[in-house]
């Protein structure tokens, strides 16, 4: 491999890579402002963190005083405080900044990375897909674009409709179509598992592919269809083979956000994993009042990759993690 | 016993897998959107040379296997096992013929081989890249006759057979490359 040969104190990614790096950063500002989203910037160290069951994030104890206690967690996104920022009236928004995730590495990942996060206030999520679109196409030249629901998509790609098929017809179309893998998946374990490696390698790279209606189950922080309650308003948007971003019409309910804190605390306990404090400071400015909106996080250095046609994430950064 | 987190899994880490240790070929790491992660490998079965594709959760333990690649001196043949020898401790282990397997023609004793232990037993056996034999048997081939570029099949001291130019005669050593099976060279 190529990292074996070059001495380490060098980037990972070329002269050129970095500049089309900065072409982007500065083209992306250009398109919100031109827009008339505020540019805002919020801490990446905060006193709390996602309660989400597959998200890890890393702790730095003693951030806030020497007291044991008052632990920060570098933010895996920016959305509640994003959302605090909502709440107080500060209308639409977006942000450049860095997230962390523990143990999320690969030719696609590094445990930190650069997230692109906005919020339109007044949009729905079918309103800010096509915004997604828009960027996209600015950034790319890529104008060809597919929509499919989840359903749509196992139907098209994997001639399974998964609103028939049983926990274990997953399990079965997991293991044909992609060899020996864990026995006894959840059914969201499957269908993530096939979405990601079955139906993602297929979607045509040069085509901008946007799922929506994702299942009720795998909402995260969307709202339910209120004319449908078995999926959520969430949204992922392909191209290149990557996934390039993921949105929700945003859930208000300050009621059933804190049960969905709850319940992903149950499940954490349930996996032995630690419990998490929700943040309380999300909650009150749900209380106060978050306007309906519609939010999105894109990983900017994939899209990087994309107008690089880059194979792995560390040709976009100046160091990826084996030499930061 | 000792063991390793799906994320510390990297090209050529050694595992077991259903009794059987296996080296891993290629890893990626995969989130599907906001749900479990997994990794996916491709791993190589030692014993049998299979390749399976193979999904883990992310931050499963799997079992290590302790296998190493060591350079060992080739001692001899007694018929059913090839012996070699660690150049440094002078410890002498024995080798089947599942481990040589067809490698077994490109035997010369005293040669250094790449021998595969696994709980210190050999599970393969790697030769030199290049080997100097002798030829046994070839067909004696007109001198100076060059329309045909194919060349001739030669027996070696080992009983390999390789493809080899027609002015190569019987008596002659030639060099030959291990990893294919071709001629190089005469020696």
């Amino acid at each position: 491999m190529a990292e074996g040969t070059a001495p380490d104190w060098r980037p990972d990614a070329s002269l050129q890579a970095l500049k089309l790096r900065a072409d982007i950063l500065a083209e992306v500002r250009r398109f919100f402002s031109e827009r008339q989203v505020l540019e805002v910037d919020t801490p990446l160290i905060s006193r709390h963190t996602v309660t989400d069951r597959f998200m890890q994030s890393f702790a730095v104890p003693g951030f806030f005083s020497r007291q044991p206690a008052s632990t920060g967690y570098l933010q895996t996104s920016p959305e509640f405080a994003m959302k605090r920022l909502l709440a107080d009236g500060s209308g639409d928004i977006y942000q450049i900044c860095k997230a962390f995730r523990r143990d999320e590495s690969g030719s696609r990942h590094n445990p930190e990375f650069t997230m692109l996060e906005w919020y339109r206030v007044g949009f729905d999520h079918h309103e800010l897909m096509d915004e997604v679109c828009d960027l996209l196409t600015t950034i790319t030249g890529i104008r060809s674009r597919a929509n499919w629901t989840y359903h749509e998509a196992f139907r098209h790609y994997l001639e399974t409709d998964i609103g028939q098929a049983t926990t274990a017809d997953l399990q079965a179309l997991a293991n044909r179509e992609l060899g020996d893998v864990p026995a006894d998946m959840s059914r969201d374990d499957s269908l993530g598992l096939l979405f990601a490696e079955a139906i993602e390698p297929r979607l045509a790279p040069d085509v901008i592919t946007c799922v929506h209606d994702f299942p009720a189950s795998q909402a995260a922080l969307a709202r339910i269809n209120p004319d449908n309650p078995e999926v959520a308003c969430r949204f992922e948007v392909f191209a290149g083979g990557m996934e390039l971003a993921n949105g929700f019409h945003e859930l208000t309910d300050p009621r059933e956000q804190a049960a969905r804190f709850e319940a992903d605390n149950r499940s954490r306990e349930a996996s032995g994993q630690p419990v998490i404090t929700p943040d309380n400071r999300l909650l009150a400015a749900l209380e106060a009042g978050l306007p309906d909106c519609a939010g999105v996080a894109l990983g900017l250095d994939r899209l990087i990759m994309l107008a690089a046609s880059a194979g792995r994430i560390d040709q976009v950064l100046a160091f990826g993690a084996g030499r930061a | 016993m000792a063991t390793y987190s799906t994320n510390e899994f990297r090209n050529g880490l050694k595992i077991m897998l259903d009794g059987e240790p296996c080296n891993i070929l290629d890893n990626e790491f995969v989130r599907p959107g906001k749900g479990q992660a997994f990794s996916r490998v491709k791993v190589q079965y030692l014993l049998t040379g299979r390749v399976v594709d193979k999904t883990f959760r992310s931050n499963e333990s799997v079992e290590a296997a302790d296998v190493m690649d060591t350079n060992m001196d080739y001692l001899y043949n007694d018929g059913e096992f090839w012996y070699f020898m660690d150049p440094v401790t002078f410890e002498q282990v024995s080798a089947d013929a599942k481990a040589v397997g067809d490698n077994a023609k490109w035997m010369i004793e005293q040669d250094t081989c790449l021998v595969t232990l696994w709980d210190g037993n050999p599970i393969a056996v790697s030769p030199p890249n290049h080997v100097v034999l002798e030829v046994t048997d070839t067909d004696p081939g007109l001198k100076g006759d060059t329309s045909g570029s194919g060349g001739k099949p030669a027996t070696l001291s080992t009983g390999a057979v390789v493809r080899v130019p027609l002015f190569v005669q019987i008596g002659d050593s030639i060099k030959v490359d291990t990893r294919n099976g071709t001629y190089v060279s005469r020696a």
